[in-house]
Parts: structure tokens; sequence; C-alpha cells
């Protein structure tokens, strides 16, 4: 029994135009064409979607999950950073 | 990215207190937060998600093989253009189902070996056979039924990547069980003979779609900490319940009779009673010992085998061209 499987392929589908690729899933395949076939037989069987992108899995760097605190927290104490932050006297418009 | 998870267990949460962990995680559990393949996991979280995930995926191929083998036979072009479907709907479940499966550490080399080698299990459903065309209906009619009534709660699953799986299936397989419905309402119209064949398949399926559940809520080992860490929703016993609740009134519309002496609506209790499973049978066909056992994993393996040199094939033409195209 061969013991070298195929390396792991992540898939993203667009949908319909006007949106983005999004991640659906992953599977193996020998290469990025039979990814893509793959792809159009696992994951768009049903009209999901109007374009696919498939990409190596090793090809993807990740954030680690122990650094989201100190990745990710900092932006929680930046409320200036949204509109509601600022105060609108009544009787202004337009702003 | 999801089959390197394991490496994130390294040297940096030694120091912290395996207790205070635990606590942790599970106080994530209860506030509904997913787990995703890199955070931080107990192994025996991580261990009871790729047996329960590996089961299921593995469920979801042994499957095709009953069905398959009415794709030939199938009474018209209609019927047999579904039942191609379906069947290929299974195969993309069980390739969902390994996925998310392998985001827990395992490759899919191993998944595949466990069930040649009989250490992982499949659904004991699909080691009956099916004997007429009436049996298709069954199949999607009630085991299909059992099968919806168990997934839809992992829809919620604590796991993200199994929950995410589970969604994309219980879409798909929603038609699966009204085109098993549809045989059996189209035979229960027909003459004698065809509702001779509707009831005889009901009768040799009801009662393993009944053990589908598995073992009862006292016998089943897994039950309390798979309820606790939120990978299971509901007990066996509630579910079974549930399955029988809303398919005896479907027998009934179909003139069909349910199998069992004791099914009667009880009025105390607001459901449908229904008469003791054979748990022997259930064990004997779990330890390997079913109708179809044997002959369902010499399919498997023979398809294994017989594609070796495809998968190989397909490797050396990739690695060749990948040289040429770095030349």
């Amino acid at each position: 029994m061969s013991k070298q499987q195929w390396p792991l392929f992540e898939i993203f589908v667009r949908a319909k135009s006007g949106l983005s690729h999004r991640h659906v899933g992953s599977l193996h395949a020998a290469d990025e064409v039979m990814a893509l076939d793959h792809a159009r037989d696992l994951y768009t069987r049903r009209g999901e979607g109007v374009s696919i992108w498939v990409v190596r899995s090793s090809a993807i760097t990740a954030s680690d999950p122990f650094d989201a605190d100190s990745l990710f927290d900092p932006a929680e104490d930046k409320i200036y950073r949204h509109p509601t932050f600022y105060e609108v006297p009544d009787g202004v418009e337009n702003l | 990215m999801y089959t390197q998870g394991l490496d994130q267990q390294g040297d940096s949460l030694k120091s912290v207190d395996e207790a205070t962990r635990l606590a942790a995680f599970q106080k994530r559990i209860d506030a509904e937060d997913k787990i995703e393949p890199r955070d931080w996991m107990p192994e025996a979280y991580r261990k009871t998600l790729i047996r329960q995930i590996s089961q299921h995926a593995h469920s979801e191929i042994v499957g095709m093989l009953p069905e398959g083998n009415w794709i030939t036979r199938a009474p018209s072009l209609r019927r047999k253009a579904i039942l191609l479907a379906k069947v290929q709907d299974e195969a993309g479940h069980g390739l969902y189902l390994y996925s998310a499966c392998e985001t827990l550490g395992i490759s899919r080399d191993e998944l595949i070996d466990q069930l040649l080698t009989g250490k992982a299990k499949y659904s004991s459903i699909f080691n009956y056979p099916t004997l007429t065309w009436a049996d298709i209906g069954a199949i999607g009619w009630l085991v299909d039924g059992a099968a919806i009534m168990n997934q839809i709660p992992l829809c919620r699953c604590s796991y993200g990547p199994y929950a995410r799986a589970m969604v994309r299936v219980c879409k798909e397989e929603s038609f699966h069980q009204r085109q098993g419905f549809e045989i059996m309402l189209a035979l229960s119209r027909g003459n004698d003979e065809q509702k001779r064949m509707a009831q005889d398949a009901l009768n040799r399926w009801w009662w393993p779609s009944l053990m589908m559940f598995g073992p009862s809520d006292k016998d089943s080992k897994h039950s309390a900490q798979s309820m606790a860490w939120k990978i299971k929703r509901f007990t066996n016993d509630e579910l079974r319940q549930k399955f029988v609740d809303v398919t005896v009134p479907q027998a009934h519309f179909l003139g069909l009779e349910i199998p069992d002496a004791d099914c009667q609506w009880n009025d105390d209790t607001g459901h449908w009673d229904f008469g003791e499973i054979d748990w022997t049978e259930f064990k004997e066909v779990l330890a390997g010992n079913g109708p179809c056992n044997r002959e369902r994993l010499q399919a498997r393996q023979d398809a294994h085998d017989n594609g070796a040199w495809v998968r190989e094939a397909a490797r050396a033409y990739a690695e060749k061209q990948a040289r040429r195209n770095a030349a």
C-alpha cells in the first residue's frame, strides 16, 4: 500500500461575481490542476460558485492562537477609531 | 495548514497548571465559543473527536455501497439520476468529514488504514443488504432520516471544522430523505406486490435504523463527557425517541405497519412507545458478524488496492511536471 498521500490544498470559492473568495474546506490532490478538478466536484455540486482558488496548505502562514491576545487586544482600547467615539452636537448635520 | 495543529502544544505551556488549562477550556465551551484546530484542547477531547468524526466519515463512504448496488437497476432514468447524485453526495460528505478529522492531527492514510484494518468502526446499518428497490426507498426515508436527526445538533458542535462540515452535510442531506420517502410513496400507491415490497423493506430496516442512534443511555460510555464538551447535544435515547415520534406517523401515512407490537401512542408521555431493541444483534453487527460486514470491507479494500496505481501515477506525473517547471 502506498504510504505517500497526496498533498493537502485549501479551497476558496467565489459564490458570485462581486463577492470575495471564501474558504470552504480542503482536499488532497496530486497537483494544482487536479485540486481544481476535485474542488469543482466536491464543493460546487449545487452551483455554489463561479470561481475557485486552490492553495497548497503548506503555503499558508497562520498566526498562532497563543499570540491572539498580544495581536488583537491592543485594538480593543482604541475606541477613537470608531466614528461613534466623537461628539456630534444636535443641529450639526451631514457629518 | 489544518493538519499542523499538533505542533502547537510545545513547551510554552508546560509551566501552566493542567487543571487551569482544562478549566479555561471548559469555560470556552460553556460560553459556546468554538474550538479551532490550532487551539489548545485536552488530549481526550481530540481523541474523542477523531474517533467520532472518522467513524462518521467511514460511514459515509461505506454507506455508498448498499445504494450503489441499485444504481444500474434503478427503475427509471429519473430515479437513476437521483440515486447517482445521492451516492455522489455521500462521497462528498465522507471527504468533508475526513478533512475535518485531519485538522485534529491525524493523516488521511492513517484514517483509511484504520477503516481497512477494522480498527475504526462505521455505522452498523451499512452491514445490511439491499435486496429490493424498496430498500433504496427505506434507506433514504429511514436511514437518512435517522442520520439527519443525529446530524442537525452536530451543526452546533463545539469543534469548528466538524460543525462547519455538518452544516454543509445537513443542507445537502435534506433531499436524500425526501427522495427515499417518494420511492416508498410510489410503492405504497402501487399494486399489491409493490405494497408488499414497501412493507418488507420497512420490516427489515426499522430496527437497524433505531440501532443507528447507538447504545441506550444507560450503556453509553462516551455520552456524559461528550455532552459536557458539547460534541453531543442530545443523548442517544432522546434522539431515538424523536426519530420514532416523527417517523411512525409517516409510516401510517404510507399505509405501512411498524414491525413492533409495542409501538403505540402514549397519551401520558406524549410520545410513541416502542419495544426493546435487540442489543445482541447490534453488538454482533458491530463486532463484524452482520450480514454484509466482510463484503463491505472487502469492497473498500479492493477499491483501495485497485486505485493504488492511479494514486501513484498521478503523484509521479505531478513530480515530473514540478521538476520540468523548476528546470
